[in-house]
């Protein structure tokens, strides 16, 4: 490292260490910028992925209530891809660069999204349980040192805790209702329990980005902990639903003061994080034909056009 | 509150209209070529579906008859949409020119409604309702431009789509036969015919730039104001309506 550089990354620290947020076109680490695109982009992947399994019932939500309301959250979805890519992009990598990784399977996305969307009920258990777990990480990235990726979460995260009061209301409002709804909403919590808890990723003694990302302030709570915070604040909100957590380990801790709960299916993570998943391949393909198969010919038209009217308006101006 | 049946049929045509094409609109989210194209296309499908529901939900205070019956539990040939909204997202450039011929002639429509109709209800949703129906022309337009004048591709696309679509053109702007027998009545002002020269005047400017060729349809496929639908509808109601049938009694 040249004393240049060195003095460089000094001040970099420094910034971080006096909770200075860092700009696009500040110096930053090589490693950092790289740490940045890849969990950017995965984030915005994950909105833009996790559009499909509640997308799936859009048409058939059961009152234009909740036809309305499903619709606009997944719309949000789109608009949270949006300004996140658009974070990403100020680290210097395109859009089209992003998406071709994503399509190619060289980016990941949450692996909750790869379970599928079975009954109505899963579209409150996906508002209440995924975007609850969503929230406990969002929520810590506000404050997280890259200032456009830090800003894009202060928005984000006032659509999603909107979201996650949708879902719990509709868990509520089949809780309240016939056996069969709650039958139904039990159903999806057993179901979604574990792959939420899943959504933190692997267990600190684990996680391979976790140490220099806490030292560059990326993240500022590990994943073992906003795991913790997700199980204590669901216990109490599964209560008021009358609804029963599928772990028979679950219960509160008094010296600890939180909950213990049983172990991770760590194996039934990874296998899904490869592409085992019941619903990773249907997603994968879903994503190729809107793109590539059924999107490159609107993209390229727009170009063109774009391109045609330049040169007419140049043209006339001549 | 009484109705009368012409009432009726007004106001649930403009409801069913707009519940179909919504609907439709509504399976292309997360699946459009661009999250831009994604964000604008479920931006019109919420208005359209939100037009719905004021209209259902203005029915149901006539009659008694809840919203999601009115949207939800009817059979089919009780929907007297029009049957171009029905027509599938074969691809974008389908997906387009329907929008497009939808949103211009929709556009003529609900000015006729605020200048003509007599429900002061159906005026203050036409006022409403031509504000965001300027945003949704303005998108179906532009594309239709893209799409015709972008690439080979994009114009074969957009010129088979246009050719698709144009037999159901003439329903929009001329009477069911229902409709006719209100109006010979005198219990319904036609607010469809006056339209028609200007919107065939609009289609036959706007294709013209879009480099399309175009002509003034000379057979026309109809029934869906009367009820009488194309294959399509009975998949959409079974999307649509499967909650509603499958749980009855149950509340959402």
């Amino acid at each position: 490292m040249t004393a240049k550089q060195k003095n460089l990354e000094d001040i970099f620290l420094q910034k971080i260490d006096a909770e200075v947020k860092i700009e696009p076109k500040d110096w930053m680490p090589d490693a950092y910028r790289k740490t940045l695109v890849r969990q950017i982009s995965q984030h915005a992947h994950s909105e833009i992925v996790g559009m499909l399994p509640e997308g799936n019932w859009i048409t058939r939500a059961p009152s234009l209530k909740r036809k309305i309301g499903l619709l606009a959250k997944v719309q949000d979805e789109a608009g949270h891809g949006l300004y996140l890519y658009s974070a990403a992009e100020t680290l210097g990598t395109s859009r089209g660069e992003m998406m071709d990784a994503l399509n190619t399977g060289k980016a990941k996305y949450s692996s909750i999204f790869n379970y599928p969307t079975i009954t109505w009920a899963d579209i409150g258990a996906v508002g209440w349980l995924v975007d609850g777990a969503a929230i406990m990480n969002q929520v810590m990235l506000t404050r997280t040192s890259y200032g456009p990726y830090a800003r894009a979460m202060v928005r984000i995260c006032k659509e999603e805790s909107f979201h996650q009061r949708q879902g719990f209301d509709i868990m509520m409002t089949l809780c309240n209702g016939t056996a069969q709804q709650k039958a139904m909403a039990q159903d999806a919590l057993n179901r979604w329990w574990w792959p939420s808890l899943m959504m933190f990723g692997p267990s600190d003694s684990e996680s391979q980005h976790s140490e220099q990302s806490m030292i560059w302030k990326i993240k500022r709570k590990s994943n073992d902990t906003l795991r913790q915070q997700f199980v204590d604040a669901a216990a109490e909100q599964a209560k008021v639903l009358g609804l029963e957590i599928p772990d028979p380990e679950l219960q509160w801790n008094e010296e600890k003061g939180c909950h213990d709960f049983g172990s991770i299916n760590w194996d039934e993570f990874w296998q899904v994080v490869k592409g085992n998943g019941i619903c990773n391949r249907d997603r994968m393909k879903a994503r190729v034909d809107a793109y590539e198969t059924n999107g490159s010919w609107v993209r390229e038209a727009a170009t063109a056009y774009a391109k045609k009217q330049s040169q007419s308006s140049i043209h006339k101006v001549a | 509150m009484g109705i009368s049946d012409a009432q009726h049929y007004q106001i649930l045509s403009l409801a069913d209209n707009s519940l179909i094409l919504g609907q439709r609109l509504s399976e292309m989210c997360g699946h459009c070529a661009k999250v831009e194209i994604d964000l604008a296309v479920s931006n019109i499908a919420l208005d359209l579906l939100g037009q719905s529901r004021f209209l259902y939900q203005y029915l149901e205070e006539l009659t008694g008859r809840s919203e999601d019956s009115y949207a939800m539990l009817r059979s089919e040939s009780e929907y007297v949409n029009i049957l171009l909204v029905e027509q599938q997202n074969e691809n974008f450039a389908q997906l387009i020119v329907r929008q497009y011929l939808f949103d211009h002639y929709y556009a003529l429509h609900l000015q006729e409604i605020a200048n003509n109709s007599n429900d002061e209800r159906l005026i203050a949703f036409a006022k409403k309702t031509i504000k965001e129906n300027t945003y949704h022309k303005r998108f179906s337009k532009s594309w239709l431009l893209r799409l015709g004048d972008g690439t080979e591709e994009s114009h074969n696309k957009t010129q088979e789509a246009l050719q698709f679509l144009t037999p159901y053109i003439d329903e929009m702007v001329s009477l069911g036969a229902q409709e006719s027998s209100y109006v010979q009545s005198g219990e319904m002002k036609d607010l469809v015919s006056p339209i028609s020269d200007i919107y065939y005047e609009t289609l036959v400017s706007d294709f013209k730039e879009a480099t399309l060729e175009w002509q003034k349809p000379q057979y026309h496929v109809k029934g869906g104001k009367d009820g009488r639908h194309s294959e399509h509808m009975g998949y959409i109601l079974a999307d649509l309506q499967f909650m509603q049938r499958a749980y009855p009694d149950a509340n959402w």
